[in-house]
């Protein structure tokens, strides 16, 4: 027999290295845990992730993950502001959340266009945000993709599209981020601010 | 073993947890690759965007191991183009190019310098088109499928040369066309050197060497098609010469 469990824990030993941030040590050390604390973790635990399986899908219209058809941004009725903010993913919906300084909604693309990867816009959902700019009355796209060669070819591509939309297009900021110190940055990032410096009031 | 020398990012891809496998073009080694630890992290991850000079130190047991690439930038070219997107577009078509057309571990000193110079005219002069499209000449050029506009392929003669033979690459006069011009592809001044007159002559162009990038050099690769970022870049400059029309 196998000094370190049974088949059904070694099988959730290697599940859990599966996950980001674990890897076979750590996932061993995890389901060790759970198991001492099996009232407490194990089986809240294991009663969780089977909720989540039955009902997480993600949202008809904006992308999100939630566990009904139309995730409760896209419901809030507070929430037709009008603007629309574009993020490349779902975790990057989930951090502008975090950060709770937009009140508007928002459309996931599922990526960037990326050479690399050969990822066109046809892979993306660029139609569907097309679609919705027209549909909702939206006012203001906020481009809030990654500052990467792909985030903003993307994001250009996607000015391109929307061209014709009457909608105002922006995107976030790049710059000193908060608490940065100009020492610690690197050189694209000054000339970045450099350039998008703005007067004091 | 191990080496020094300065190169440029061309591809970066996540390898595992934090690790990245990234793709240099240097002078004297050509296209090399190797692992960056920590390269996709959240430190690093920002300065390793394609286009970007990178002080590079290899090392690796063998030679023909993938090694492992330690990284300090030299210059990042994110800022100087992050804000047009026609640059953009460019910066995305040279690398993805570069990496997809170059053998690894062969070096192009001619090709590395003249990409060097281009990728530093890209949002700092407006020549960058002109030069984008002599680079992709030197590009053919490099890979065994140069243009050959000296003289008519067909009559020798070496003036009045108004289209390319799809087949060949050589230079076709009027006279020696014939009944298969609406065969040839187009042959524009600007393919000889000189500034194209306006967008258009550009773009014809660039429509004759996107033949051969896409038919003769992808054509030889296999399966894989011209990485699409090159036709965005076209599409984007098209874009212009269908709003003068209109």
């Amino acid at each position: 027999m196998d000094p370190r469990g049974s088949d059904d824990i070694q099988n959730l030993i290697a599940m859990m290295a599966k996950l980001p941030g674990l890897g076979p040590r750590s996932a061993r050390r995890a389901v060790l845990k759970l198991i001492k604390r099996r009232d407490l973790l194990l089986l809240p635990l294991a009663d969780a992730l089977q909720a989540v399986a039955t009902t997480a899908r993600e949202c008809q219209r904006c992308g999100n993950i939630g566990t009904a058809d139309l995730c409760d941004i896209c419901t809030d009725p507070a929430r037709a502001t009008g603007e629309l903010c574009v993020v490349e993913d779902v975790s990057d919906l989930w951090a502008m959340e975090r950060a709770g300084g937009f009140k508007g909604r928002y459309h996931v693309l599922g990526g960037t266009l990326s050479a690399l990867d050969a990822v066109g816009p046809e892979e993306l959902r660029i139609p569907e945000l097309a679609q919705r700019v027209s549909d909702e009355g939206i006012t203001e796209v906020i481009l809030a993709l990654n500052a990467t060669v792909d985030g903003l070819t993307t994001a250009h591509y996607i000015v391109d599209a929307l061209e014709n939309s009457g909608a105002q297009l922006t995107s976030l900021a790049q710059g000193v981020p908060v608490g940065g110190e100009l020492d610690y940055l690197d050189d694209g990032t000054i000339t970045a601010a450099l350039r998008a410096r703005k007067a004091l009031q | 073993m191990d080496w020094q020398e300065d190169g440029t990012l061309l591809t970066i891809r996540p390898h595992g947890e934090g690790a990245a496998i990234v793709q240099l073009l240097t002078r004297a080694r050509g296209l090399q690759s190797g692992l960056v630890r920590g390269g996709s992290s959240r430190k690093l991850a920002p300065l390793f965007q394609p286009g970007a000079r990178m002080q590079a130190t290899w090392r690796a047991r063998l030679e023909e191991h993938l090694g492992t690439f330690t990284l300090d930038p030299v210059k990042s070219r994110m800022a100087d183009v992050m804000q047009d997107g026609d640059a953009l577009a460019a910066l995305s078509a040279i690398t993805s190019i570069l990496a997809f057309a170059l053998p690894e571990r062969q070096p192009f000193p001619a090709l590395h310098d003249g990409s060097e110079l281009l990728l530093d005219m890209l949002g700092t002069s407006e020549l960058w088109p002109f030069a984008y499209l002599r680079w992709e000449q030197a590009v053919l050029e490099h890979t065994g499928y140069g243009l050959d506009l000296s003289q008519c392929a067909v009559t020798g003669q070496t003036e009045h040369l108004i289209y390319v033979s799809p087949r060949t690459g050589r230079a076709v006069s009027a006279e020696g066309a014939g009944a298969w011009a609406d065969r040839l592809l187009p042959l524009p001044p600007c393919l000889t050197g000189q500034p194209p007159a306006d967008r258009a002559e550009l773009l014809e162009a660039l429509r004759t060497t996107g033949h051969f990038l896409h038919h003769h050099l992808a054509a030889a690769q296999g399966s894989k098609p011209l990485p699409a970022a090159r036709d965005r870049l076209v599409a984007r400059l098209s874009r212009e010469t269908r709003a003068t029309n209109e």
